[in-house]
């Protein structure tokens, strides 16, 4: 029960819910783009980056967000318009749906799956949808290829991503997102509470391959062929202008974070800190502030997170289309198969 | 020396055999794509068609001729010293190499020589082009495949050679700096303190990309075993510079010929990959990268004193006769096959330009590849457009 | 040293250069190709230790690049053609519409002069270059042996009525695309070519640019600025006192 929803009428909490949504996709998304795209990326390649809009530049993707919306908004002749125009917007849909079960706190949540790991993973795959769409609504050869590459790659790292949250859930046995959370910050390792027990440490393969498919997923380098600037020239966005590309620039960034707050709960204790430091011996004794902590502590882990996501895409070369579906189908599955037989058998023998 | 190597062999069988396999099983009906004219991969105005099996290629044809500019008919109404301000445009990265083989071939016909101080120099130069050229190719190399640091570094150093380049000659891009008989100018002061401090940092930026590039194993994959080229093919195209060493011949011509030059008085070695692949193709690069820079540091210190221009006429009229002068540009062998008929001006010039040969390589190293080779196997054969259309 | 450089990328470091190769050995290639391709070798020209031109007949063209290849020759450089006829056009530095026609007649005259002159009495208006030639134009190509480091010009004749030599595609798949540019550029034809389609010029483009009756129409509007670096410099100019101050 939230105790912020006794307060206000449900109007109210519509309303709250709606605008936190926004906040919780757009804020990290800004964040992202800033902190990593501009100034990181410019300090690894020995540039400055932005610096004239805002203090540091802090005020540049204002700036580039408002040259987008002025810009014309151009469909191709032969494309098929309806859903050419469609396609930005199912990729962000995906993205909105995926931070309904993201719980910030105890109760700051947005709903309270009890398959909340289900969910996630399938409305994550939706995104899927807008990539083959745009890509062939384009009437473009290179968004074709874009937006097939897309599908290809995507259908092929969903599975070792699902596999590798299967760890989690076993460990856990539970779907619930909070739960995972409450397992972990409970948890003890070899009789030691003080640090509750992250997955992190049981699970690291399951870490390492969930992170590996979240790169493939949000289509970062090393696995960016459906965008391959230098091979198809940004496939399936080819054709996109204006506002409809700024909503796949804002979509690719938001996902991100939103898988980061993800991989935050699976492996890292989400919001919660080990419970012992204040006593609590459940969910439901956890302090009411931990609500407003629990967001900032979320957002720390998320950064941490999209940073290595990010300085992976700064460093390194992209595969080849053969190449990165023998790494998903040949490698990444059969050792996520071969996680969660492990996991399973501890989990018994223990 | 012509004899294939085992990798090599292999990846002539399977580029056969590929050839072979796609004739039988072509059931679906291709699709044709254009990469190009103006297309990032292909630094300016390649047009590449390829027909396309799902991701693999089935035919391809480069199609230049987008900027051909008419250079061989432009020189003959130019005079002598005139046509250097348009062969600068030709490999526009690397200017001054290409000027050197033309004056050396009108020198050779008037018989004269430049002054020794003047033969080291322009050699000095000649290395720092090839080094100014070869270090954006290694930039240039990370964004052909998604990573876009290199091309940063590559930019950054890069500038310390075209600083020099400017402040011995006065131009960064084209410099028209070398003259019948000798150089325009003496080195300025300070050039040479200078230069080794660059040459430093060059050979630096060789080992960060080395590292950050080479070492990588992603790239690796990407480039090892693709686009092989077989020794005797190789020389059948005419293929020259590193993409022919890197096929496993050993022929250099600043070493394996006589030019008034002053390679020999530096001591370097002639790199050589036994594979043939795009792999070897950038590493014999990159090696030469490192080469030229030792060549300047040690020819820094042996330039003689003396003028750096030799008695030549003021107005000059080349004796009657032919002459055919090559040199081992950044790109490859650059050669000028000049006639001349006594007059101030040639009879006619052919320009032999290293990616012309370099190119019609494609359509038979294409075959059977993968859509994203097509821009690594590009990148590694490194043209420059102008290079390519003169 | 670096890193990546292991002993199986390397090849001998102390590969000394060749030796200087001397008249003898071009003069041995000379004897070599003559076993090989007999009569057809028509004229040569040696540049002592630099450079060595030979001359074969229109119709062993291909027989002998073959032959070059056969004789260790297998490395091809280039292959071109070049129009001996002089330029009705001077070098343009004529000042355009007062001389253009008196250029284009003297064109047609003295085009037609040389087609009369070669019928008559086969001495051409135009003089050829190194290892001679009998006709206006003429194809060279260049092939290097990599293993001796020794390079050769190989020219042929080409009949002014029937401009066709045989392909050297055959013999060296790089010809291909220097064919095409010869082609577009000089109107030869090559038997045997698999693609003569034009290389930079579009489809229907009509004339032949590099041939020297093809005129250079940026002169013909306009003259050229640089006529002036071959006046006499500033210093010299003195004398005279001309318009400049």
């Amino acid at each position: 029960m939230s105790s912020l929803a006794i307060e206000i009428p449900y109007w109210g909490q519509s309303i709250f819910r709606v605008v936190g949504g926004l906040v919780a996709v757009l804020l990290p998304a800004g964040t992202i783009v800033y902190l990593f795209l501009f100034k990181m990326m410019s300090f690894m390649q020995s540039r400055l980056g932005p610096m004239e809009a805002g203090p540091y530049g802090s005020m540049q993707l204002l700036a580039e967000v408002g040259k987008w919306m002025q810009k014309e908004d151009i469909a191709p002749d032969n494309a098929d318009k309806t859903i050419f125009k469609m396609a930005p917007l199912i990729v962000l849909t995906s993205t909105f749906l995926l931070i309904a079960v993201v719980p910030f706190g105890p109760e700051a949540w947005f709903t309270d799956f009890s398959a909340g790991v289900f969910y996630a993973l399938a409305v994550g795959s939706v995104s899927v949808l807008g990539v083959l769409v745009a890509g062939w609504a384009s009437a473009n050869k290179y968004s074709l290829l874009g937006g097939i590459r897309g599908a290809g790659q995507l259908i092929a790292y969903e599975l070792p991503m699902v596999l590798a949250t299967l760890g989690v859930v076993i460990q856990a046995e539970s779907m619930n997102l909070n739960r995972i959370v409450e397992v972990q910050n409970t948890g003890e390792i070899f009789g030691f509470g003080g640090l509750g027990n992250p997955f992190i440490l049981t699970q690291f393969v399951g870490f390492l391959i969930f992170m590996i498919a979240v790169q493939a997923e949000l289509t970062q380098a090393p696995f960016d062929m459906p965008i391959a600037e230098s091979e198809l020239v940004s496939g399936f966005m080819t054709e996109y202008t204006g506002f409809r590309f700024l909503i796949f620039f804002i979509a690719e960034f938001a996902t991100a974070g939103v898988f980061a707050f993800i991989a935050s709960i699976l492996f890292l204790g989400g919001w919660g800190v080990p419970f012992t430091w204040f006593g609590w011996e459940n969910l439901d004794e956890v302090a009411w502030w931990m609500n407003l902590v629990g967001p900032g502590i979320m957002f720390t882990k998320m950064l941490v997170l999209t940073g290595i996501i990010m300085w992976v895409r700064f460093s390194y070369p992209r595969f080849r289309e053969d190449q990165l579906q023998t790494f998903a189908w040949k490698f990444l599955i059969p050792l996520s198969l071969a996680n969660i037989v492990v996991t399973a058998i501890l989990k018994v023998a223990i | 020396m012509t004899m294939m190597s085992d990798r090599q062999q292999l990846g002539y069988i399977a580029s056969q055999a590929a050839d072979a396999r796609l004739n039988v099983e072509l059931e679906t009906e291709g699709m044709t794509l254009n990469i190009g004219p103006q297309h990032p991969a292909t630094h300016g105005t390649l047009r590449i068609i390829a027909r396309l099996d799902g991701e693999q290629v089935v035919w391809a044809e480069p199609s230049a001729g987008y900027m051909h500019r008419g250079y061989e008919k432009l020189t003959e109404v130019r005079s002598f010293p005139q046509v250097t301000t348009l062969i600068n445009r030709i490999d526009w990265l690397g200017s001054f190499a290409n000027e050197v083989p033309f004056i050396l071939a009108a020198e050779k016909l008037m018989e004269i020589e430049a002054p020794p101080r003047a033969q080291v120099i322009r050699t000095i130069l000649f290395e720092l082009s090839r080094v100014a050229n070869v270090s954006l190719f290694l930039g240039d190399l990370g964004v052909q495949m998604g990573a876009i640091t290199p091309v940063f570094l590559a930019f950054r150093d890069r500038e310390y050679v075209l600083n020099l380049i400017e402040g011995a000659t006065g131009g960064r891009f084209h410099p028209n700096f070398d003259r019948i008989g000798g150089l325009k100018d003496d080195l300025p002061k300070g050039w040479i303190d200078e230069t080794k401090q660059v040459m430093t940092k060059l050979i630096g930026f060789c080992d960060e990309i080395e590292d950050l590039l080479f070492g990588n194993e992603i790239f690796q994959s990407r480039m090892r075993g693709v686009g092989v080229i077989p020794a005797t093919v190789a020389q059948e195209y005419g293929l020259s510079g590193a993409n022919l060493r890197a096929s496993g011949i050993d022929y250099d011509l600043r070493r394996d010929q006589d030019l008034p030059m002053s390679w020999d008085l530096a001591d370097w070695r002639v790199w050589t990959h036994p594979d043939g692949d795009s792999w070897a193709r950038c590493w014999v690069r990159l090696q030469e990268t490192r080469e030229s820079c030792k060549i300047v540091q040690q020819l820094l210190d042996q330039i003689p004193s003396g003028p750096v221009m030799a008695k030549v006429p003021r107005i000059i009229k080349v004796p009657e006769g032919e002459a055919w002068v090559s040199t081992e540009n950044p790109l490859g062998e650059m050669g000028y096959y000049v006639v001349s008929k006594g007059d101030t001006g040639p009879f006619r010039v052919k320009i032999r330009s290293a990616s012309f040969n370099n190119i019609s390589i494609t359509p038979w190293v294409l075959k059977g590849v993968y859509v994203p080779d097509i821009i690594t196997i590009l990148a590694s054969l490194y043209f420059i457009l102008g290079d390519i259309d003169r | 040293m670096a890193p990546l450089s292991d002993a199986t990328t390397e090849t001998d470091a102390d590969a000394e250069p060749a030796a200087l190769p001397g008249d003898g050995l071009r003069e041995g290639i000379i004897d070599d190709l003559r076993s090989r391709i007999g009569e057809a070798l028509l004229d040569t020209h040696i540049t002592p230790n630099d450079d060595l031109w030979v001359r074969v007949s229109t119709e062993s063209w291909a027989e002998a690049g073959a032959a070059l290849k056969a004789a260790g020759f297998t490395y091809f450089c280039f292959l071109s053609a070049i129009d001996w006829m002089p330029s009705p056009y001077g070098k343009g530095e004529e000042v355009p519409g007062e001389e253009l026609d008196a250029a284009e007649g003297s064109a047609s005259d003295e085009a037609d002069a040389a087609r009369g002159g070669s019928e008559a009495d086969d001495e051409p208006a135009w003089e050829t270059g190194v290892s001679g030639g009998e006709t206006r134009m003429q194809v060279f190509a260049r092939l290097v042996d990599l293993e001796r480091h020794v390079g050769v010009t190989i020219k042929a004749d080409v009949d002014d009525d029937a401009p066709v030599v045989d392909s050297w595609t055959g013999s060296f798949a790089g010809a291909n695309w220097h064919e095409r540019e010869c082609h577009e550029m000089f109107g030869i034809g090559f038997n045997g070519h698999p693609d003569l389609r034009n290389m930079y010029l579009p489809g229907d483009f009509e004339g032949f640019p590099l041939r020297k009756d093809f005129p250079l129409l940026a002169r013909m509007v306009k003259p050229w600025p640089g006529i002036v670096d071959v006046e006499p410099m500033p210093e010299f100019e003195n004398d005279e006192g001309g318009d400049s101050e």
